[in-house]
């Protein structure tokens, strides 16, 4: 009796225990650029969870070192707002300078790089003393802003001067221009900081730089079967950490590419929402959420198989997507 | 009369509907080739490479190639359906559905075994045609198609039924174009085989209105439900229900003492 008792008691435990603990404890944030809304879904059960009100036309998104807080660019409330992660709550509202657009946060120090998309110019900020550091002076239109793993190197990219412009993070200047393809949108660097890649919205391709040299050493086509040329445009970028795969968005085409890092070469073409918009990966590495920009919503696409598995509807025109364990 | 002479007389049954049609090889190839030609041909040119916004029991984007299939599966056994009424017209006329009546198994048997054969014949037709979707790189949940089985004998049953309650009602032959016209077209336009109800809608509320009337939308909803491993409840209990009703009225058509075979001889005497 006594045994049996045991291991009932064992056998609750365990089921409160499974039922406290989800598998992934993931949430994902997504920015609505004309909601100005954050969207919360679970990891788990794929639903919106949470809408969090922030400033006005949110886009980039970036997390703190410690990741406790969630950082969000209000473009026409020329704000970043710090949201913390476990309440949802707004923290504290810090001044970004005009139209901030992409943001990142140094991984060495409490900074983080804004992208003034009409004043040239990227802001450093600290987040923790609530202080402009510098601005530095870009081309025209900045846009995406990229940090290599070890904070060195800052990349920005300029809409209308078609460059990835070097900001050497301990001088805070630009010391290296490279000219890309038309309209570059986003910048992220390969997790060995070899390489950066660049994706062109006009061009419709992906440059990659070789951070030894500066200098493009490969461009990625895309050629979607069966949609316009036109309605292939490059824009957000993911990369996996093993160094194996990288996915691209390609905007109005409603295709992610997905690329073999090593190669270069385009794998497959996966169907998602109308003009997919930027990417993130899991903690895991298996599972990619894509911004569907017109459609308004977010789709799961299983990275072992390339299948999108669902379509999660959020706010109006998500932009940026955030994964947070 | 025993289960041993019924089941006999039901493999005797499905062996002569299987060998009639490996024997006709023309049958099986038109049997593939039209769905192909839908789903190479046609849905090439509706590709709608940017997607097909989302409806249940899709949960994300699909291309419309993947869409279409469940409706050519329908037509498949659609078409088998209506060839095996063509099928009883024949025998009608060279004299062979008289060996068959006489049998002194009860005539609901003989019909019922007809129809499970005719409905096996077009699921063989449905795999293959699914093995050639595989083949040229159509990413469907092949894991599930196992899965399609209960909906495709369902289906099958509905449609075999059907093909029994015309031959029935068709005198001669010839009479088939006008099944084919009157029965197979709207059947198979008319209904959400090839594009959603609520786009017909954006077309034409009445026509959308008509294809939820039509069995043929419930029976391809069943499939589209199956292939992704659900139970569209609403669409199995209309086809359940369509099949009993036609059934009954096949095999009362088939009844020489009340049914149109009893009145159409009256007619020709």
């Amino acid at each position: 009796m006594a045994y049996r008792l045991k291991t009932a008691t064992a056998l609750i435990g365990a089921l409160v225990l499974a039922m406290a603990v989800p598998a992934h404890a993931e949430k994902i944030f997504v920015s609505n650029e004309q909601d100005n809304t954050v969207s919360v879904i679970d990891g788990d059960s794929l639903e919106v969870v949470d809408t969090i009100n922030v400033s006005r036309r949110p886009r980039a998104m970036a997390l703190s070192n410690d990741k406790k807080y969630l950082f969000v660019a209000g473009g026409d409330d020329e704000a970043v707002d710090m949201i913390d992660i476990a309440t949802h709550e707004l923290v504290q509202t810090l001044s970004s300078g005009p139209d901030p657009e992409v943001i990142r946060v140094d991984p060495n120090r409490p900074y983080i790089y804004i992208s003034n998309e009409d004043d040239n110019i990227v802001t450093v900020i600290d987040y923790e003393k609530r202080t402009r550091v510098t601005e530095i002076p870009v081309g025209v239109e900045p846009e995406g802003i990229g940090i290599s793993p070890d904070g060195r190197w800052v990349v920005n990219t300029t809409e209308t001067t078609n460059m990835a412009h070097f900001i050497d993070t301990e001088e805070m200047r630009v010391t290296q221009n490279v000219l890309v393809d038309a309209r570059p949108r986003h910048a992220e660097f390969k997790h060995d900081g070899s390489e950066v890649w660049v994706s062109s919205e006009i061009g419709a391709t992906v440059s990659v730089i070789d951070m030894d040299k500066f200098e493009i050493k490969h461009t990625i086509n895309f050629d979607v079967p069966g949609v316009t040329r036109e309605s292939v445009q490059a824009v957000g970028v993911e990369l996996s950490s093993d160094g194996k795969r990288a996915y691209v968005a390609l905007g109005p085409s409603n295709r992610v590419a997905v690329v073999d890092q090593e190669t270069y070469e385009v794998l497959d073409y996966v169907l998602v929402g109308q003009r997919v918009w930027h990417l993130a990966l899991d903690t895991a590495e298996k599972r990619l959420f894509t911004t569907n920009g017109v459609s308004g919503d977010v789709t799961v696409i299983d990275v072992e198989t390339n299948e999108p598995q669902v379509s999660i509807p959020v706010g109006r025109f998500p932009w940026g997507v955030i994964v947070v364990e | 009369m025993s289960a041993a002479a019924y089941l006999r007389c039901f493999l005797g049954i499905v062996y002569r509907e299987l060998l009639r049609f490996v024997h006709q090889r023309g049958r099986f190839i038109a049997a593939l080739v039209r769905p192909l030609v839908w789903l190479i041909v046609f849905a090439a040119g509706f590709r709608m490479a940017l997607g097909v916004a989302i409806s249940p029991p899709y949960k994300t984007y699909i291309l419309y190639e993947i869409y279409i299939v469940p409706g050519l599966i329908g037509m498949i056994q659609l078409f088998n359906g209506m060839q095996s009424s063509l099928s009883m017209v024949y025998d009608r006329e060279l004299g062979s559905m008289r060996v068959l009546l006489v049998s002194p198994l009860p005539r609901w048997f003989l019909l019922l075994s007809r129809l499970a054969a005719s409905t096996l014949v077009s699921i063989v037709q449905v795999y293959a045609f699914l093995f050639l979707a595989w083949a040229y790189g159509i990413r469907l949940p092949y894991g599930n198609a196992l899965l399609l089985l209960p909906a495709l004998f369902l289906t099958g049953l509905m449609l075999g039924s059907m093909g029994l309650l015309l031959s029935s009602l068709i005198k001669q032959l010839e009479n088939f174009a006008g099944v084919m016209n009157f029965v197979i077209f709207p059947m198979f336009f008319l209904s959400s085989a090839l594009y959603p109800i609520w786009r017909i809608k954006e077309g034409s509320p009445l026509l959308a209105q008509l294809a939820t009337f039509n069995p043929f939308t419930y029976a391809v909803e069943m499939i589209r439900f199956s292939f992704y491993g659900q139970v569209n409840v609403h669409a199995v209990a209309v086809t359940l229900g369509v099949t009993a009703i036609l059934l009954a009225l096949a095999i009362l058509g088939y009844n020489p003492a009340r049914g149109m075979m009893a009145r159409k001889r009256t007619t020709e005497a």
